[in-house]
């Protein structure tokens, strides 16, 4: 119990310091989730509107594939980027195991399919709704798919978070391909890691509420921007 | 000058769901003018006659025939549901919205939709989200947005069975406007009283088919089918 | 829209900017060496003397091998003499450089159930829990530590394989996660004697055994063969190595302490093998 008001006190304390090694570790931790989220939601946003509009022969095993892909282990997915990334691997001369890059890799793949299951939940629901409207105004695919995703904004920006959420606090994945490499891929979650291997407690759990406050503030910002963009939006 | 759409002929239509004949066989011709209400006890297919008719439900057999070719005809109608279905977007969006994927550009698609925003009483709300509308505006934006684009053929399911007295009376007298423009019109409508105010002819369906077919006057005064003046009457239809 | 343009020009314009780094090499050492605190005081000299910037993957030795194998990293910095020679003569590495050694320390409940502490050998303090049985917690990972107190139990004349879970962990985990189930547990369990120094959850755990050369641990510099891996930093790996090797740094690895204990004895020499 002790731990955690400790944790609490120098978790502020660090902030305070400004310690320019911590703030290297939360820019890191953000550049790396944040990019990773606006790739799996490029990839996952259409691919979840294209599921719900259209009917094919393997629809429901494709849904039932993605919605299992949602709970990948991380861990695992780590290993494979390794495998795949490692001088030993196929893509091993492009040079990018250990490097943010490998980083951001490993978390798009474990949030695409989040992303894309919550927006297909979200576009399938809206399509519902707009189904006889669009069929009626003679729309082609590409119209629908791209008015379902304008009028789903709202319902897709939380699957964006749902991603962010995954993503930031995600540490097996990113410790196996980036390797916490002190000033080059430490982030916040490897950092948490490390010292709680080190039995400092304390200090693990002010990364650990800094960590929680900055999921926080992102999730704030994002929303607050996203109210501003119209003035009367859903 | 955009090609008349208009007579349309269907013939020997039926429509079947999940093996359930819903309606047919159906032979009908829409002349190019006129008012026309479908009226009918409830599950007697009025719906799926229109949505034949405006294409939503695709003929098990038989043809449905425009005057045009199919795409100017799919083009030069528009339908109202009995659920007005807003977009989420604001009022006048939800107007300009069907202008745009037509391929007229942002700024007269903006004056044309205030001009019927003006027209349905709406401009104190014209740039609120379509959600927080009452039940009578959206259905008032939704035969505005019908009604903007200009269409030679208006179909309408029960536009006023969820609204009360006033909307209704609201929504009728855009439907006459619109009718002296010389939009052709087919609605349905469970209720008596509307179909005498409104249609010029009537066509009475019973299970799936048509029973009566001509002008209102004619059709209220003196019914010819025994199931047409049971449903006059008011008595239960089995 | 414009938003998530300037997120992105961010992003792209910081992930540039950090990946210019002047000479550079990964160096794959155990967790033991980095939990000491060492390599902070190491490498900033270093940066200051060759202009070299050691990039550590703090791994088991396990998994340091196998970087090493794949060739995903320049060299490596582990305490498994067996599996490092092996490692050698399949032609990973070209050689094996002795650096300097430390010690493992059997740390235990302070109220020490099994009466260890006084043994004249480790393989009787040994003896003596498993005897009792007294709960002990072992790395279980496959790491050099792990590996070493396998052999320190062999020599002891017993099989971990037929311990009973009743009362013989195997935790699976890094040094410092297994101290941490150790406090937990308040069972015994053998570290290397930096990472028990510097741990901060020692809660009613106290070191009860140490002294006994057979816990000497040997660590070794080991760069990948460019055979193998034509990509590898050899010669970078080759200059680290004459580095670790002078005098200045054997005397900076002596004198580094935690608490007033020194914690490694440098023993690099000209020998290689």
């Amino acid at each position: 119990m002790n731990d955690i008001v400790e944790g609490m006190l120098s978790a502020f304390r660090l902030i305070f310091s400004l310690d320019a090694d911590l703030f290297e570790i939360i820019l890191l931790s953000l550049q790396v989730t944040l990019t990773a989220v606006i790739i799996a939601s490029v990839i996952g946003m259409p691919m979840g509107a294209w599921l719900a509009v259209n009917r094919f022969r393997f629809r429901r095993l494709t849904i039932a594939v993605l919605n299992a892909l949602m709970g990948l282990p991380p861990v695992v997915v780590g290993l494979i980027v390794y495998i795949m990334l490692s001088r030993s691997g196929p893509f091993g001369v492009l040079n990018l195991l250990f490097t943010p890059t490998a980083m951001i890799i490993a978390q798009v793949i474990i949030i695409t399919p989040l992303i894309a299951s919550i927006s297909h939940q979200a576009i399938r629901d809206l399509w519902a709704d707009y189904h006889d409207l669009l069929i009626s105004l003679n729309t082609t695919k590409r119209q629908r798919i791209f008015t379902l995703v304008k009028d789903a904004r709202r319902s897709l920006l939380t699957a964006s978070l749902a991603g962010f959420g995954r993503a930031i606090g995600e540490v097996g994945a990113i410790m196996i391909v980036g390797g916490n490499i002190d000033h080059l891929t430490r982030v916040l979650t490897t950092a948490i890691a490390l010292e709680t291997g080190k039995g400092e407690f304390a200090f693990a759990l002010a990364l650990g509420f800094i960590l929680i406050a900055l999921a926080i503030i992102v999730n704030l910002a994002i929303h607050s921007i996203s109210k501003t963009e119209r003035a009367s939006n859903w | 000058m955009v090609s008349k759409i208009l007579p349309l002929q269907i013939k020997n239509a039926s429509v079947k769901k999940r093996g359930k004949k819903i309606i047919g066989p159906i032979d009908l011709g829409i002349s190019d003018a006129g008012f026309t209400i479908i009226m009918g006890p409830n599950g007697s297919g009025k719906t799926t006659l229109m949505r034949l008719i405006h294409g939503l439900e695709n003929p098990r057999e038989g043809t449905s025939t425009w005057n045009s070719d199919l795409k100017t005809a799919q083009l030069s109608q528009s339908f109202v549901f009995q659920t007005p279905i807003m977009l989420r977007r604001t009022a006048l969006e939800n107007i300009t919205y069907p202008l745009i994927l037509q391929g007229i550009d942002k700024n007269t698609a903006a004056n044309v939709a205030h001009k019927w925003i003006s027209k349905i009483n709406l401009e104190a709300s014209s740039n609120l989200n379509a959600r927080y509308l009452s039940g009578g505006e959206k259905q008032k934006l939704s035969l505005a947005r019908a009604l903007a684009t200009n269409p030679q053929l208006l179909l309408l399911d029960e536009p006023t069975a969820n609204l009360d007295g006033s909307a209704t009376k609201e929504i009728e007298k855009l439907l006459q406007d619109a009718h002296e423009a010389g939009t052709r019109i087919i609605m349905t409508t469970h209720d008596i009283g509307q179909g005498k105010r409104l249609a010029e002819d009537i066509i009475f369906l019973y299970r799936g088919n048509i029973h009566e077919l001509g002008m209102a006057k004619s059709f209220f005064q003196k019914p010819v089918t025994r199931e047409a003046q049971a449903f006059l009457r008011g008595d239960i239809l089995e | 829209m414009k938003c998530l343009v300037a997120i992105l020009t961010f992003i792209s314009a910081a992930l540039i900017s950090s990946s210019i780094i002047a000479a550079e090499m990964k160096l794959a050492v155990t967790t033991s060496f980095n939990n000491s605190g060492l390599s902070d005081v190491l490498l900033p000299e270093i940066k200051n003397d060759l202009d070299l910037e050691v990039q550590l993957l703090v791994v088991g030795t396990g998994q340091a091998l196998k970087l090493g194998q794949a060739g995903d990293v320049d060299a490596i910095l582990v305490h498994s003499k067996k599996a490092e020679e092996e490692f050698v003569s399949q032609g990973y590495s070209t050689h094996r450089r002795e650096i300097m050694y430390n010690d493992f320390v059997i740390v235990g409940p302070s109220d020490d159930p099994a009466k260890i502490s006084g043994s004249s050998t480790v393989v009787e303090a040994l003896g003596k829990i498993a005897a009792k049985p007294s709960l002990f917690a072992s790395r279980g990972d496959d790491s050099g530590t792990h590996r070493k107190e396998l052999s320190l139990w062999k020599d002891a004349g017993k099989d971990p394989d037929e311990f009973s879970s009743s009362w013989y962990r195997a935790a699976g985990a890094g040094m410092g996660a297994t101290l941490n189930t150790a406090s937990g547990m308040n069972a015994y369990i053998m570290s290397d004697r930096a990472s028990w120094l510097k741990f901060g959850n020692k809660g009613g755990l106290k070191l009860l055994f140490s002294g006994d050369p057979v816990l000497f641990n040997q660590y070794a510099f080991l760069p990948i063969s460019p055979e193998k891996h034509p990509h590898v930093k050899i010669e970078l790996a080759m200059k680290l190595e004459a580095w670790l090797i002078t005098e200045k740094a054997q005397k900076i690895i002596g004198r580094y302490s935690i608490n007033g204990e020194t914690l490694f004895t440098p023993n690099a020499n000209a020998k290689v093998n």
